[in-house]
């Protein structure tokens, strides 16, 4: 099977300081919510928007003696999430609290897994261009609980507490430090959202905080890279920082930036880089110290007693594996070989796994997949955008738009009327080929009309058919004239060859 | 009336049945008891009115014929049981004016089964005490005295109130709950039958937590068919508490035969302890013969870990609760301090659980979080962990090798007096623990009963451990002591 096109790795970003050049380390800690519609270890709700503590089981509030229970489908997701990385699945894992005060934090805990991820090592290709593509390891992936929300802002005294997304599932997935540089870390994110979404595991809806990351950001001189490479030794490269809880792609690649210029600087002066947690100032554009190393909390991390450890089947886990869609990579490489798509086509159509079902739908309708390609990324993308409608809102049907495509192909419309006659199943619906029939739009063959046309145009101006006589490029002309004449429903190539053959003749 | 206080569940349910007494009856007689002791402070918070209301239920119940064993029984529930509309607040300042809005998983299930409650039974604060001393409420007293002795002296702890409730007659049983010894040393103190649990029989839902992966809940009641029949309404699978275990619970009042024979008891060397008082010696070796007179094979066995034990509870269990009660911070419920102009949100935790918590449990949190942290994990929480499965292992290795049940002394004393221990390094305190923890850290079952009495006429306990899951054999066993001690003792009333 053909799993992924073949690539190149991309350059490292080479970054000019006053005195040297310098590279770009990063790796990523990606906050992913679960898709699940209750919480990791409750019952509560997990939608979006309710009304501030009305989603909180009586665990989430951390009632004196209430207890966790692993919600299966949580556990279930973050394993689909790891076969669609690519990874080790660990049959057995476990959870540990991850102690420390906060007051949307209401077990004083929160229940992760530190020491035993139910994820271990996956990857990422992260497509930067048409054969170009960064392979991104995974570290591991663990499931945890995310946090309630501290409201500062609504009395000058008094802060106030949501719990609705206490004890909500998520996923930290954790790269290696791969990423070359910002477009590639944005990219790295981009990639990972698309995965997440064909997998059904997370909406990726990073607005609602739905995916957040952690961006850790060192610098080091060209070659020490390749020497962290050879030795895996963390040594060879520089000290990082963590820029924490980003939740957007503009906003990581200016963070990485500043970040990147504000270590090279100090690095020039002689200075050295704190190993620090830092906060990014997207009105200011620049990152602010959070803490220092010294200042870290000490999480105390130690297994939970109120979890058994998490054992799975392999059996189970191969039933996931089993019901996993086609995600990106395959279904581009699948584009490109079964349709003959570019690179570039195929990547576009893959971008959200609801255009690749339109697209399939249509090309297997069509039986024509460049032509349907053309048409989805062309016409049908660049309507919908102009009126800012998903493809789920599409006034055009598969079959429809298969349906034009079919009539252009059986030469019963040209490439113009196709175009009008979208714009008419766009906007009125209808079936394509009805609509030709009724309001007269088929492309005339008939070579007996044609050539009474031409033969009426050639007869009607003498003087061009003089010119032409002398100027065999003017036959264009009268190609113009007959296609207006039928109201361009005439077969264009069949003009041009009765015109041809009449001004040949003629001369 | 005192008559009536001082059956048994077992006398209580034949008669009930037999309709010669009423659940309506028994229960004014144990409220009209309660209000009596007030000297003894065992009960912190009365329900009467959940009483009478359930006892009538119950007599109705009990005439349609539709009765479990429980049905009707005035029952003291320990103040670490979340009980609905009830103040629980673990004998602890930081839960003032709480009130769950859940029943906790024991209590629902003896509910169901139609049980009384009477009121909230004191204890130690979070359970961390083995004298009631660390009770927000003031420590229970213990009904027995020495001999003409008018000292007070401790029910022991953590569960001291149910101890002495049960002790006293107040109630015709307690649940009580046991994290290294708080069931089977209070049981012990004050001459009643207590039994812990193997870890996973009873949901651990609505209890308070101390230390997670060693906290049971069990019964405290006036004999062993008492705990059998009580334990079987307590027990079973809960989908709420992940550690409870999916096993069908046996009918352990059935499997009390009192026939022993041919079963193997393991006498474990290291249980003999420099300074303990020739009393427990002989009471040790008392049982001994008595369980080898009744057709036991008794075999000294070694536990060699058992030195290690109690160091290992007393880094996991502080380590335990230290994450527990982080949860109490003045933000959601119970206790909040007043907080100064200026203050923020480190004050307030600061000054919530300064006021809150007392001195043992502030201790306790400490020496937790110590030995949790960074750089100090391997040293003590990792090694404590390690030590904790060898103690596992050397119960295994003798379960393995044959023996049914092991024998040793339930405590190192009798009941001292309150107050003793005021000014002692609390190493002493814990010392308390001693026979105790290993079946905590292993999370056998273990049970206390009443053996015989000190010159000074305190009681003493003998305890009994259980291979996993085995509760009805271990019953049984203890049943068959218990009918060889022959222990009726009850203590004189002053109060």
């Amino acid at each position: 099977m053909l799993d992924h096109l073949s690539f190149e790795s991309p350059k490292p970003k080479l970054i000019s300081g006053a005195k040297h050049d310098w590279e770009l380390v990063i790796g990523m800690e990606v906050h992913a919510q679960v898709a699940s519609k209750a919480k990791l270890f409750s019952g509560a709700s997990t939608q979006f928007g309710a009304e501030p503590n009305s989603n909180v089981a009586f665990v989430d509030s951390a009632m004196p003696g209430m207890l966790p229970v692993i919600n299966e489908y949580c556990i279930e997701q973050a394993v689909r999430t790891g076969l669609g990385l690519k990874a080790e699945i660990n049959l057995k894992s476990a959870f540990d609290r991850k102690n420390y005060f906060y007051p949307d934090l209401p077990q004083g805990y929160q229940i992760s897994q530190l020491y035993h991820p139910l994820v271990g090592e996956g990857e990422v290709i992260v497509d930067m261009e048409p054969g170009v593509a960064r392979l991104v390891r995974i570290e591991r992936i663990h499931v945890e609980q995310d946090a309630g929300k501290s409201v500062h802002d609504m009395d000058p005294n008094m802060s106030f507490v949501d719990l609705n997304r206490t004890g909500v599932a998520l996923m930290e997935i954790v790269s290696r430090p791969d990423i070359r540089g910002p477009e590639e870390a944005a990219a790295y994110l981009a990639k990972l959202r698309q995965i997440l979404r064909y997998l059904g595991t997370c909406d990726g809806n990073m607005q609602n905080g739905n995916m957040r990351a952690d961006v850790n950001v060192s610098v080091c001189r060209p070659g020490q890279y390749e020497k962290y490479q050879e030795t895996q030794d963390f040594s060879h490269l520089g000290t990082r920082c963590e820029i924490k809880n980003m939740n957007s792609m503009r906003f990581i690649q200016m963070a990485i930036d500043y970040e990147a210029k504000r270590q090279i600087a100090i690095l020039e002066a002689g200075g050295k880089i704190d190993q620090e947690t830092r906060l990014y100032d997207a009105d200011k554009n620049e990152t602010r110290s959070m803490r220092s190393k010294e200042e870290a909390h000490d999480y105390r991390y130690f297994p939970d007693p109120d979890l058994l450890p998490l054992e799975i089947e392999q059996a189970w886990v191969d039933d996931i594996a089993a019901s996993l869609p086609e995600l990106p990579d395959e279904k581009k490489a699948r584009f490109v070989k079964d349709f003959g798509l570019s690179e570039y086509d195929a990547d576009v159509l893959t971008a959200e796994v609801v255009n690749a079902s339109y697209f399939e739908e249509v090309a297997g309708a069509a039986g024509d997949g460049k032509l349907a390609a053309n048409w989805v990324i062309n016409e049908l993308f660049g309507r919908l955008k102009k009126e800012d409608h998903s493809i789920e809102e599409s006034p055009v049907s598969p079959t429809q738009l298969a349906g034009i495509i079919k009539l252009i192909k059986s030469d019963a419309i040209s490439g113009k009327i196709a175009k009008d006659l979208f714009e008419i199943v766009y906007t009125e619906g209808g079936d394509p080929e009805v609509i030709v029939e009724e309001r007269g739009m088929k492309q005339v063959t008939d070579t007996g009309a044609i050539e009474a046309a031409v033969d009426e145009i050639i007869a009607a101006n003498p003087a061009q058919v003089e010119k032409a006589k002398q100027n065999p490029k003017l036959a264009g002309w009268f190609v113009g004239q007959v296609m207006k004449a039928t109201g361009g429903k005439a077969n264009p190539k069949a003009v041009n060859e009765l015109v041809s053959k009449k001004l040949a003749d003629l001369g | 009336m005192t008559d009536l206080t001082s059956m048994k569940i077992a006398e209580a349910r034949d008669a009930l049945r037999k309709g010669n007494v009423t659940s309506a009856e028994l229960t004014e007689a144990c409220l009209t008891a309660i209000e009596g002791a007030g000297a003894l402070n065992a009960f912190v918070h009365n329900t009467p009115e959940i009483a009478r209301e359930q006892a009538a239920a119950a007599d109705a119940r009990i005439k349609a014929g539709d009765a479990p064993a429980m049905c009707g029984i005035p029952l003291g529930i320990k103040d670490l049981f979340c009980t609905k509309g009830v103040p629980s607040q673990a004998a602890s300042n930081i839960l003032g004016g709480f009130k769950p809005e859940y029943e906790s998983t024991v209590t629902t299930q003896l509910f169901d089964a139609g049980a009384v409650m009477l009121g909230k039974l004191n204890m130690d604060e979070f359970a961390m005490g083995s004298s009631n001393e660390t009770s927000c409420y003031g420590n229970a007293v213990n009904p027995w005295r020495r001999g003409n002795d008018d000292a007070a002296l401790t029910p022991g702890g953590s569960s001291g109130g149910s101890a002495s409730a049960v002790s006293a007659d107040l109630c015709l049983a307690a649940t009580g709950t046991d994290t290294g010894g708080s069931i089977r040393q209070p049981a012990a103190f004050t001459g009643i039958t207590g039994i812990k649990p193997t870890y996973g029989r009873c949901s651990r839902w609505g209890i308070v937590a101390f230390a997670s992966s060693l906290d049971q809940a069990g019964p405290m009641t006036k004999d062993v068919r008492d705990a059998a029949i009580m334990l079987e309404a307590m027990c079973g699978h809960d989908p709420k508490d992940s550690t409870s275990a999916d096993l069908a619970v046996p009918n352990f009042e059935a499997m009390l035969t009192g026939d022993i024979k041919g079963k193997t008891i393991g006498i474990p060397k290291e249980y003999h302890m420099d300074g303990m008082p020739e009393e427990i010696e002989a009471l040790w070796a008392e049982g001994r013969k008595m369980l080898q007179d009744a057709g036991a094979n008794i075999v000294d066995i070694s536990l060699p870990h058992t030195k290690y034990a109690l160091p290992a509870y007393y880094v996991i269990a502080p380590a335990e609760a230290s994450s527990n009660l982080a949860r109490y911070d003045g933000v959601r419920y119970g206790h909040r301090a007043t907080l100064s102009a200026g203050d923020g949100i480190t004050e307030m935790y600061e000054k919530t659980r300064a006021e809150g918590f007392g001195h043992e449990v502030q201790r306790r949190v400490m020496v937790g979080t110590y030995v949790l942290s960074a750089g100090f994990y391997d040293a003590y929480y990792n090694r404590a962990r390690k030590v904790r499965t060898l103690i596992k292992k050397d119960f295994e290795d003798v379960f393995a090798a044959g023996v049914d049940a092991i024998l040793t002394p339930a405590t190192p004393s009798a009941a001292f007096g309150l107050g003793e221990m005021e000014d002692a390094d609390p190493v002493k305190m814990y010392l308390n623990d001693v026979f105790t923890v290993t079946v905590n850290l292993a999370g056998l079952p273990g049970i206390a009963i009443p053996a015989g009495v000190d010159k000074q006429g305190l009681p003493l306990g003998l305890q009994l451990i259980g291979r996993p899951w085995e509760e009805g054999d271990l019953l049984n066993t203890a049943y068959a002591l218990e009918q060889a001690a022959g222990f009726v003792a009850k203590p004189g009333k002053w109060w």
